[in-house]
């Protein structure tokens, strides 16, 4: 079965005066993933996002969402997304369950729906308590929970969460992490940007890593991480002793030494590591699986960005 | 380059049924706090009969053969139709488009900044003319409606409310922030206040000034129209100023959407 494009972008391109934000990137989003588009701050996730749900219009170059072209057709597209921006931007005028009967009416859903589906959504999102608060007397997790509900609100084909988990506790983000399983399972096209790489290890079945506007990677995260990293990453206290002996075992391996600790990359199989660290007892030393975060940071760098 | 740019900001904008979607936002929200919305425009009226009308008025003689509160009655239903929808789509647009990130929330729907705007005038316009009925009310009470003409008012309630809410609306495309509306509000909305024909007849100030008054300031033909009416005296000027208004309404209204488009999509 060749899976359906959903969203098919050519060559996209945004320009803000003279910053380049997106550089020409080509892309796809297949009908029914979960599509992680990850990069370090000002990498351009935030811009191609509001690009497909034409919030931003484009600079250059061709993006289609469901077979529609977003400069010309930005109503029938916006009908069928629902977003969950990352800043909050719920109607402090109004208590929970009107913000949902509000947001539903702009999409034009009948009054009698609406009160239905809401009811849902507050269900589904465990907010039925809180179905008469106003917006202000609600925690950081709830109102993320909120713009969920609202996001949904349309029934859209495609949902985008801009940093959906940033800022909340760990509970609230697993609850979130399922609720968007769930989703995913009942067929909504998923786009997520974040920062978390665990996040993006656990929802996406593909993820776009992008930095200074351009796509620089992509793949399934597992893949990734075998292709860039590997299986396993030893993890060491620094001296020239143990360096030596690590270049001469390992020649073929990448080394990264940091704050005094050395950690030690290689594509050799499982237990290599722990072979060697039976013939060289060494204090301190552990070993990990390699993870998506350690391909986020060999193919972004570790500098800071403002 | 340049004329393009003046061209662009008089683009017609793309507006459908929705425009009343965003309106009745705003309308919901009023609902909530009405309470809060009809003190001032009950109040604010009583006050100003009391001390200007009754209490100053003693000391002024008949202007054009009337008394002192009749001649400033229909001068408080201008003023309040020209504060309601100015503060609603300077301050009250600015907070939602600013602080509260409404209108962010709205066009990520099918409904288009340009809705967006267009029912925030709307909006603002209605706020005129739920006020000024309700200062026409509290004049009545006074007992100083002479003309059953004054059923005409709200509807020029809605469309000088519709022309100051347009004005109001440039603004606020040009405000980098919000303590930027105090520039408007003590050069543009004082001045009117005191010197539209409100307090004292136009024709008491040098005739440079009462050119002035009539060919740039929205107030003055406010109050000719609200006079006209609540006393029942209808003059051929008045259409001069039904022009006036005809044409700088729908000039403004289009420019600020533009202005605002051009502010908020980057």
């Amino acid at each position: 079965m060749v899976a359906e494009v959903l969203i098919r972008a050519e060559n996209l391109s945004k320009k803000y005066d003279d910053y380049l934000a997106v550089d020409s990137i080509n892309f796809e989003v297949f009908k029914g993933e979960c599509c992680g588009f990850l990069g370090p701050n000002g990498a351009g996730k935030t811009t191609t996002i509001r690009m497909i749900h034409c919030f931003l219009p484009v600079a250059s170059g061709k993006l289609n969402v469901a077979g529609l072209n977003v400069s010309e057709k930005p109503r029938e597209i916006k009908k069928a997304i629902g977003v969950a921006p990352q800043e909050e931007n719920l109607d402090p005028d109004f208590t929970v369950l009107t913000n949902l009967l509000v947001y539903a009416r702009y999409f034009d859903v009948p009054k009698a729906t609406a009160l239905k589906r809401s009811e849902e959504l507050l269900k589904f999102f465990q907010l039925e308590e809180k179905r008469n608060v106003i917006i202000d007397q609600l925690s950081t997790g709830m109102k993320r929970r909120l713009i969920l509900a609202r996001a949904l609100i349309n029934e859209p084909q495609i949902l985008l969460l801009d940093e959906p988990t940033t800022g909340l506790d760990p509970q609230a983000r697993h609850m979130i992490w399922d609720k968007i399983r769930d989703l995913r399972k009942q067929g909504v096209t998923i786009i997520l940007t974040t920062h978390y790489m665990d996040e993006a290890a656990e929802l996406c079945d593909r993820t776009l890593i992008m930095d200074h506007g351009k796509i620089i990677e992509q793949g399934a995260p597992a893949e990734l991480v075998k292709k860039h990293i590997g299986e396993e990453v030893l993890e060491v206290d620094y001296n020239d002793q143990i360096m030596k002996t690590l270049q001469e075992k390992f020649p073929e391996a990448r080394f990264e030494v940091l704050n005094d600790r050395i950690r030690v990359f290689t594509t050799q199989p499982h237990g290599v590591f722990e072979k060697f660290l039976r013939e060289h007892p060494t204090s301190g030393a552990t070993i990990r699986n390699a993870n998506l975060e350690d391909v986020f940071l060999k193919l972004t760098g570790r500098r800071l960005r403002e | 380059m340049k004329l393009d740019r003046i061209a662009s900001g008089f683009k017609r904008p793309e507006l459908t049924y929705r425009v009343w979607k965003v309106w009745m936002r705003n309308f919901d929200v009023f609902k909530k706090t009405w309470k809060v919305n009809f003190f001032p425009p009950l109040l604010e009226p009583i006050f100003y009969l009391i001390a200007l009308g009754v209490g100053l008025g003693q000391f002024v003689s008949k202007i054009e053969g009337l008394s002192y509160i009749q001649f400033i009655a229909p001068a408080l239903i201008a003023i309040s139709i020209m504060y309601s929808s100015f503060f609603e789509c300077t301050y009250g647009s600015f907070v939602r488009m600013y602080y509260q990130k409404t209108f962010d929330a709205i066009i990520s729907t099918p409904i288009n900044i340009e809705e967006v705007i267009a029912g925030e005038m709307l909006w603002g316009a209605t706020r005129s003319l739920i006020s000024s009925s309700i200062v026409l009310g509290v004049i009545a009470a006074f007992g100083l409606i002479t003309s059953p003409l004054f059923l005409l008012i709200p509807l020029v309630a809605f469309f000088c409310g519709l022309m100051f809410s347009a004005i109001a609306m440039c603004f606020t495309s040009l405000a980098p922030n919000i303590d930027f509306f105090n520039y408007p509000g003590f050069l543009f909305i004082t001045p009117m206040f005191l010197l539209s024909g409100t307090f004292f007849p136009l024709t008491q100030l040098p005739s440079f000034m009462q050119t002035f008054a009539q060919a740039v300031l929205p107030l003055t033909h406010t109050v000719f129209l609200t006079r006209a009416l609540l006393l029942g005296n209808l003059e051929t000027r008045l259409l001069l100023s039904l022009v006036w208004i005809a044409i700088v309404t729908p000039v403004f209204f289009i420019l600020s959407i533009n202005l605002m488009k051009r502010k908020l999509i980057k």
